[in-house]
């Protein structure tokens, strides 16, 4: 049985440039189960991070709409108070860049113990430091009680996003909200951290938001992906629908990019364009049209819906139904490749 | 630091020896037989190398002995014993004033940007920038000096004070107010645009996010973690602070004809009073390498990064 935990409705976040407001996100629904990792994948520029942010209330000048229902409680409209009384406690959020995350000029410890403090106004000193020791125990951090008195700067990328992880768990939150917590790690040190996420989340039946560009994290870590382009979701699905019976285009496209070894040789797939800069986003018809100019103008519909293809599984415009990439011999030609 | 000041001290003496003249032109009857001049010239060793005079100067130096002010007819190191301790004073509580107007300022500014207030802060440190210090200090001295009568217009204490009672510190304080404050007032500009700058670099750093992902309040997110970390550039700019000091008491002692050793300084220019203006340039560049000195030691103990061990 899954049980609701994190409900976004018709999420909106808009950012003023110049005179006008652009919603990076654009009309987002979607739901957080507990025990379960939902990740949301994208290439940069899709307003994945402005999603995390949102959900956070992070956004200090971003215009937000809709709802973000936790709890029978609204986060995006909310007095800062009362979200602060949340934050921290029953949301926690890991950050993308660890060397930037922590407060140069704070012990490591302090910074952990800053959370406990702020939500638990009772805890004596000597137990928050226990408290703080056995979270840097369980982040996997060796000689916790010396990395407590340690500052940022002393410690490795690895470390840090520990550092970090151990600062978002501090309360046992429901709901992890992870900003590509692995995008600023080397290799090695990043299915450190994934399966420390993983271990965490096992432990606490927290939902898990996992933001990340790559697919590979996605297949590892996720039980429910949404791919997002351009502020808006354009397909959700389990991880498993999603990995072999893909629909949308930029998903398919998504998935077409990832090197193979077994199609070692071949030209690698690349998706045409960049996503459109915030203020020239188009805001009427299907967003990836442009992105895959040979399907043809009358496959896309007008105002591109989220259809439910299966159950639990939603996919944006119908322009999936005779999507094909491109014959790549062809395309070599037009581009004058031999 | 110590070769920092030797050669300091070279380069102050050289530029001495070069300007036109020495201690026996000009100044004596010129009805003397340049031959005796010239016997004095080599009895008293001025037509030795530059180094050896150098040699003997530094020597002098080091046993406390700055030379003669031919117009006070009195040791240099009397001299400038007599200023000192003004002047230190007159730059401490500059100093106090400037920090007490940019802390404030920097913060209001930095934290509340682009609003009424900050646009008047900012419009303000502007016309600071671009204001001379010496006009300023002379309305300041025509406007509360003068034409309100509330600051004595000159001088470090009212005469006939019994120096150590209690009406003689308050008859310094009230001197030294009025020059303080002008000078602060155009000095702080530096520091509160440093601050706000700081401040809103700071805001968007993104530990500032994991401040607020804790559940920290606005105010904690800003006394915790924005203003500590903005405040150590502040702390690297004093050094810096003390040099323009030093520039300002120059103008404002003069203005206000408070006796210290700013005043001295361009008192002894326009006499050709050398053996003054050697010593207060050397005792000027040693403050400005003990003023950077001291930022340096001030940021290691505020920033844990660069902390000696």
């Amino acid at each position: 049985m899954t049980e609701e935990l994190l409900k976004v409705q018709h999420l909106k976040t808009s950012f003023r440039i110049k005179d006008d407001y652009y919603a990076a996100v654009d009309d987002v629904t979607l739901t957080l189960n507990k025990n379960e990792v939902l990740a949301i994948v994208g290439e940069s520029g899709c307003g994945k991070s402005a999603l995390a942010f949102s959900i956070m209330g992070l956004h200090t000048k971003a215009k937000i709409e809709g709802n973000i229902l936790y709890k029978d409680q609204d986060l995006a409209n909310m007095s800062l108070a009362k979200l602060n009384k949340l934050r921290g406690k029953d949301l926690g959020m890991i950050f993308q860049d660890p060397l930037t995350a922590l407060n140069p000029l704070m012990e490591v410890g302090e910074q952990i113990g800053e959370v406990l403090m702020l939500h638990n106004k009772n805890m004596s000193k000597t137990k928050r430091v226990e408290k703080v020791i056995e979270l840097l125990n369980k982040v996997g951090i060796p000689r916790a009680a010396h990395t407590f008195s340690q500052f940022p700067h002393e410690l490795s990328g690895g470390m840090r996003q520990r550092v970090v992880i151990a600062m978002a768990i501090a309360n046992d939150p429901e709901v992890l909200v992870a900003d590509e917590p692995t995008t600023a790690l080397d290799a090695t040190i990043q299915s450190q951290i994934l399966d420390l996420i993983k271990e965490l989340k096992d432990g606490s039946q927290a939902g898990i938001i996992l933001i990340t560009h790559d697919l590979g994290v996605v297949a590892e870590m996720a039980d429910r992906v949404a791919v997002m382009y351009a502020g808006q979701i354009v397909e959700i699905a389990d991880v498993h629908t999603l990995f072999d019976h893909p629909l949308h285009p930029y998903t398919r496209s998504l998935l077409n990019s990832i090197p193979n070894a077994e199609r070692e040789g071949e030209k690698l797939h690349v998706i045409q364009g960049i996503v459109p800069a915030l203020q020239k986003l188009p805001r009427k018809g299907c967003r990836f049209s442009a992105r895959i100019p040979w399907i043809d103008a009358s496959e896309h519909e007008e105002n591109p819906e989220l259809h439910e293809v299966a159950p639990g599984h939603f996919v944006r415009c119908t322009c999936y139904k005779n999507f094909h990439f491109p014959d790549e011999s062809k395309e070599a030609a037009h581009h004058g490749i031999s | 630091m110590i070769p920092q000041i030797i050669l300091l001290s070279v380069l102050i003496f050289i530029m001495a020896k070069m300007m036109p003249g020495d201690a026996l032109s000009g100044l004596i009857d010129p009805n003397i037989d340049p031959a005796t001049i010239e016997a004095k010239r080599e009895q008293m060793g001025l037509n030795d190398p530059w180094y050896q005079q150098y040699g003997r100067w530094v020597d002098d130096l080091l046993h406390g002995d700055l030379g003669q002010s031919f117009r006070y007819k009195m040791p240099v190191t009397e001299l400038i014993s007599q200023r000192l301790m003004n002047t230190l004073w007159l730059s401490l509580a500059t100093l106090i004033f400037t920090y007490i107007i940019a802390i404030p300022l920097g913060i209001i500014s930095g934290r509340y940007n682009d609003s009424l207030a900050d646009q008047a802060i900012t419009g303000y440190t502007y016309l600071g920038f671009a204001t001379p210090l010496f006009i300023f200090a002379l309305v300041m001295l025509w406007l509360f000096g003068f034409h309100f009568g509330w600051f004595p217009t000159g001088g470090s204490v009212a005469p006939g004070m019994e120096p150590g009672s209690f009406a003689y510190v308050l008859s310094k304080i009230n001197h030294l107010l009025l020059p303080a404050i002008s000078m602060s007032l155009i000095a702080t500009v530096g520091t509160v645009q440093y601050l706000r700058n700081e401040i809103i670099d700071t805001k968007q750093k993104d530990f500032i996010h994991t401040a607020r992902a804790k559940g920290a309040p606005e105010t904690r997110v800003y006394n915790k973690h924005i203003f500590r970390n903005s405040l150590l550039p502040i702390a690297a700019f004093f050094g810096y602070e003390i040099t323009m000091l030093i520039g300002g008491t120059v103008f404002v002692e003069t203005i206000f004809s408070f006796p210290g050793m700013g005043q001295l300084f361009l008192e002894s220019i326009t006499m050709r009073d050398y053996s003054v203006v050697t010593s207060l340039v050397l005792l000027f560049g040693i403050a400005s390498i003990l003023g950077a000195l001291l930022s340096d030691i001030i940021l290691s103990l505020v920033d844990p990064r660069i902390r000696i061990k």
